[in-house]
């Protein structure tokens, strides 16, 4: 945690609600998301128990599994999850697209991409683990043969897979949980493992009137109030729901065994709808949060993932392979990497609050213009040259740590190269002198042109961080067009995948 | 099998400040939560009385959210049965194809009862004889079927109950632990397999101390032990040897920093009480009287968390926020105090200087870097 967060949460515990670290929310969050509020049986590997599901905050869907034993009840499962999240995708899918090009010169390429991409959102990072563990029961079905399941079976495992990939790429907004969104824009006054929860993140957050977060936070972890977010049950709601599992396997069949079906039914819903409410609620305070500048671009590129990852099913669809080999793991966390350190820097640039943790560390300062020199120039490249090269003099409050020659970028005019010149102390902080080395929409000498040099009395902040120098965000054309992990890895799954036992 | 209590030494304080009810066992879970939070005097104390700590927790007003799911106790039930069931078939497929056990060696001792007695001593006894004739090769056995291990530990002696001890696998002791988590394409969830690992580690530290008191070659005891989990999404066991040296290293060092519980238990006033039936103010001053040691880790293995968190809540105590903002803190013991770091009521001492400055700092950017947002 950085020491700005660490200041957030020591202030939350005196003012007793969560402090913003952010000045404006860095995720997209979708017109349309997906909430998906899952619930497994005990004790099992990945016995699915219920779900709440759907795009309507007002009418989730209700998936339930009244015998989560019986390997056709879990199919029964899956294929009703497929039913409502693969239209969803669909409806992503036939939306309109939009013309971008690739590559340069005689390799430069026009691709469409679609101008909507589904966005799924679980209530925490269990959730995530849960999709992922679905997908891998579920891709490498077969949909023929002794084993067959539904077509949509396979299908939701692919999708699930490419979801559960997705999440684990920072900035990407495909398939968030709620509470990473949460805790990544709020600072609460408890722990990041009570965090976790999300009811108590909530609460901390926007605690009901009359109480502190710390207070409400208390309150939430009643579960008979709030049960757990799942996918993991409540144990003592997991008492009551054995008592009715069993007598709805001893009631035989007839309408005694649907009443006690219908009320396994409500009680697994009772347990998720306070989840199902939360997450909205989630959804809700993030939208009233300003957008920040890299979101939108961030998103483009999830939905040319999207796009690029249906032209591939339709093309070939096999599904992921079990596991990643080890070169494609290696390469994965290599762009993992590179994604987190675009990422950092993209939110610096949209927001002050991020950028300050880069003062604090010295990679960054701001302070007031006290001076420009717009008619400067310096010698150039070629011997005898000279060239058009302005400065401004900038002054800092604060010590800065960043030397001459270094070069910098200033947020307000990322397209701008800059570069230090002198740094020299001046009370308890400096005054820097910045060589400006274009950005002056093509002038070449003074004047320069309207907003294209910072006035004196503006405030600038410049930080040697800059996204655009990161290596690219696109994998090489090489790669397959459809992950962001490596190298193609279609698998054919075997008769042994096909008929995977699952108890 | 009826719960097995262990018997207290004559004349014990901590007996005494158990009062009546019967000890609660010293598992090899309580070891390793003992070790997972050395500095927590409370806990060590409570375990060694053999205070039932839900109990207690829940006479102070804190109810604990621990317990098992029946569905979760029906699936590692089923799972274990399995796991032995038809003379031990799958366990035995296991160590041929993991360990390399010739198929006809199946000697099986069931050790969790002696002759229809399921007493701990009884069962440790038993152990402990067979284990020397195995030992110095007067007897042959493949597999000992929950062996029962003592261990001291803080002045107390720990019962221990490995799922399954294997004997003469490459002319050496194997414990084995059945667990019901899944092995995934291979990988079962690294926490649970840690935790699986800390447990064993236990046991086979308590086989060591045995063989050292029998005087036979430790050298015999591996320091892997075997997994056996179901592979992928069914019930079909998969088993796994992990290497157990670190485990059985930070054990062994975690072990020597307990102060045995009843010089620990001398703190207390001669009024204390720690009786589960006695008042809950009485409860409540005797417990607080012993030394916590609270972080957020407590929450996923302490029945007492939800007690001592509101007692640093109360005292403003840094570790409570978890690790991160605690480690921003060096040398401040209270959020409080923090605060007023900050505001400038009062000034750090030269240790939390540099500290301290880095924060005003971060304070300063934060005003002003904030612009509208609350
Ligand atoms: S919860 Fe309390 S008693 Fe338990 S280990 Fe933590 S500090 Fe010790």
């Amino acid at each position: 945690m950085s020491t700005l967060a660490a200041v957030a949460a020591l202030r939350a515990t005196e003012t007793g609600r969560a402090e913003r670290l952010t000045t404006v929310r860095h995720a997209h969050l979708d017109d349309h998301p997906f909430v998906l509020v899952p619930l497994t049986l005990a004790g099992e590997a990945c016995a699915p128990l219920a779900a709440l599901a759907g795009t309507d905050r007002e009418r989730p869907t209700l998936l339930t599994v009244r015998q989560p034993r019986d390997r056709a009840e879990r199919f029964r499962f899956t294929q009703r999850l497929a039913a409502l999240l693969l239209p969803y995708i669909d409806q992503c899918r036939t939306a309109e697209t939009e013309t971008y090009t690739v590559g340069r010169g005689a390799e430069k390429e026009e691709r469409r991409r679609f101008l909507r991409a589904p966005q799924l959102l679980v209530p925490g990072g269990e959730g995530i683990a849960y999709v992922r563990l679905l997908g891998r029961l579920t891709r490498l079905r077969a949909v023929e043969g002794p084993y067959a399941v539904d077509p949509s079976v396979p299908a939701l495992g692919k999708w699930l897979t490419w979801f559960a990939d997705r999440a684990e790429f920072p900035g990407s907004c495909l398939f968030q949980a709620m509470t990473r969104l949460l805790s990544a824009h709020w600072a609460t006054g408890q722990s990041p493992a009570e965090d976790s929860h999300l009811a108590s993140l909530l609460a901390w957050i926007d605690p009901p009137d009359g109480l502190t977060g710390a207070q409400a936070a208390r309150e939430a972890e009643d579960p008979l109030r709030f049960p757990p977010a799942g996918p993991a049950t409540d144990v003592v709601f997991d008492q009551t729901l054995h008592d009715l599992m069993s007598r709805y396997d001893e009631a035989g069949d007839g309408r005694g065994r649907e009443a006690v079906g219908r009320q396994i039914d409500r009680e697994l819903r009772g347990q998720m709808l306070p989840t199902w409410e939360l997450v909205w609620r989630g959804v809700d305070l993030l939208r009233g949060l300003p957008e920040g500048g890299h979101v939108a671009e961030r998103w483009t590129y999830d939905r040319r993932l999207f796009s690029e990852y249906t032209a591939y099913l339709d093309e070939d669809g096999r599904p992921q392979a079990r596991r990643d080999h080890a070169v494609g793991a290696a390469r994965r966390l290599a762009r993992l990497e590179e994604a987190m350190a675009r990422y950092d820097a993209e939110r610096a640039f949209d927001d002050p609050l991020v950028m300050a943790e880069y003062e604090l560390s010295g990679e960054a300062f701001t302070g007031l213009v006290v001076a420009r020199d717009e008619d400067r120039f310096a010698p150039g490249p070629r011997p005898g040259s000279m060239v058009w090269r302005p400065t401004i003099t900038v002054h800092s409050e604060l010590p800065v740590r960043l030397t001459a020659g270094k070069e910098v970028k200033c947020p307000a005019r990322p397209g701008q190269k800059a570069q230090i010149v002198e740094v020299v102390p001046d009370g308890e902080g400096h005054t820097v002198v910045v060589q400006l080395n274009g950005g002056f929409n093509r002038a070449r000498k003074p004047p320069a042109p309207p907003g294209t040099l910072a006035e004196v009395g503006e405030t600038v902040t410049y930080t040697s961080v800059d996204p655009k120098s990161m290596p690219s965000v696109l994998p090489a054309e090489e790669d397959t067009p459809w992950t962001h992990g490596g190298p193609p890895e279609p698998y054919e799954p075997t008769d042994e995948d096909a008929e995977e036992i699952w108890e | 099998m009826p719960p097995q209590h262990p018997v207290d030494p004559p004349g014990s304080r901590l007996a005494a400040l158990r009062g009546p009810r019967p000890p609660q066992p010293y598992t090899a879970r309580k070891i390793t939560a003992l070790t997972a939070n050395p500095a927590c005097s409370r806990r060590a104390v409570l375990d060694a009385a053999g205070v039932d700590k839900a109990l207690l927790a829940q006479r102070m007003g804190y109810e604990p959210r621990f317990g098992q799911s029946p569905f979760a106790i029906a699936r590692e039930q089923a799972f274990e049965a399995l796991v032995k069931w038809g003379g031990y078939a799958e366990l035995i497929r296991l160590l041929r194809e993991q360990l390399g056990v010739p198929v006809q060696e199946a000697g099986v001792t069931d050790l969790n009862a002696v002759g229809g007695d399921t007493s701990l001593t009884r069962r440790a006894k038993e152990t402990r004889g067979l284990l020397a004739r195995l030992a110095s090769g007067s007897d042959e056995r493949l597999i000992l079927d929950r062996p029962l291990l003592t261990l001291e530990v803080a002045g107390q002696t720990a019962h221990l109950e490995p799922q399954a001890l294997t004997h003469r696998v490459g002319g050496k002791f194997y414990v084995a632990e059945i667990r019901s988590f899944p092995a995934i394409d291979g990988q079962a969830n690294p926490t649970a397999v840690a935790q699986t690992a800390k447990q064993a580690a236990v046991s086979v530290l308590a086989l060591h101390r045995t063989f050292e008191e029998l005087n036979l070659d430790p050298e015999q005891i591996a320091h892997e032990f075997l997994l056996i989990c179901p592979k992928d999404f069914s019930n079909r066991p998969y088993g796994r040897l992990v290497d157990l040296r670190q485990e059985l290293d930070a054990l062994r060092f975690q072990l020597t920093r307990l102060r045995r519980a009843d010089d620990l238990a001398l703190a207390l006033p001669p009024s204390a009480t720690l009786d589960t039936d006695r008042d809950v103010d009485e409860l409540d001053s005797s417990v607080g009287a012993l030394d916590a040691s609270y972080t957020p880790d407590c929450l996923s293995f302490c029945e007492m968390a939800r007690y001592c968190r509101d007692e640093a809540t109360a005292c403003a105590s840094p570790t409570r926020l978890g690790g991160r903002v605690r480690n921003t803190l060096p040398g401040v013991d209270s959020t409080r105090t923090a605060l007023a770091y900050l505001e400038g009521v009062h000034a750090p001492g030269p240790a939390e200087t540099a500290a301290i400055d880095q924060l005003r700092a971060a304070e300063r950017l934060r005003r002003l870097r904030r612009g509208g947002a609350a």
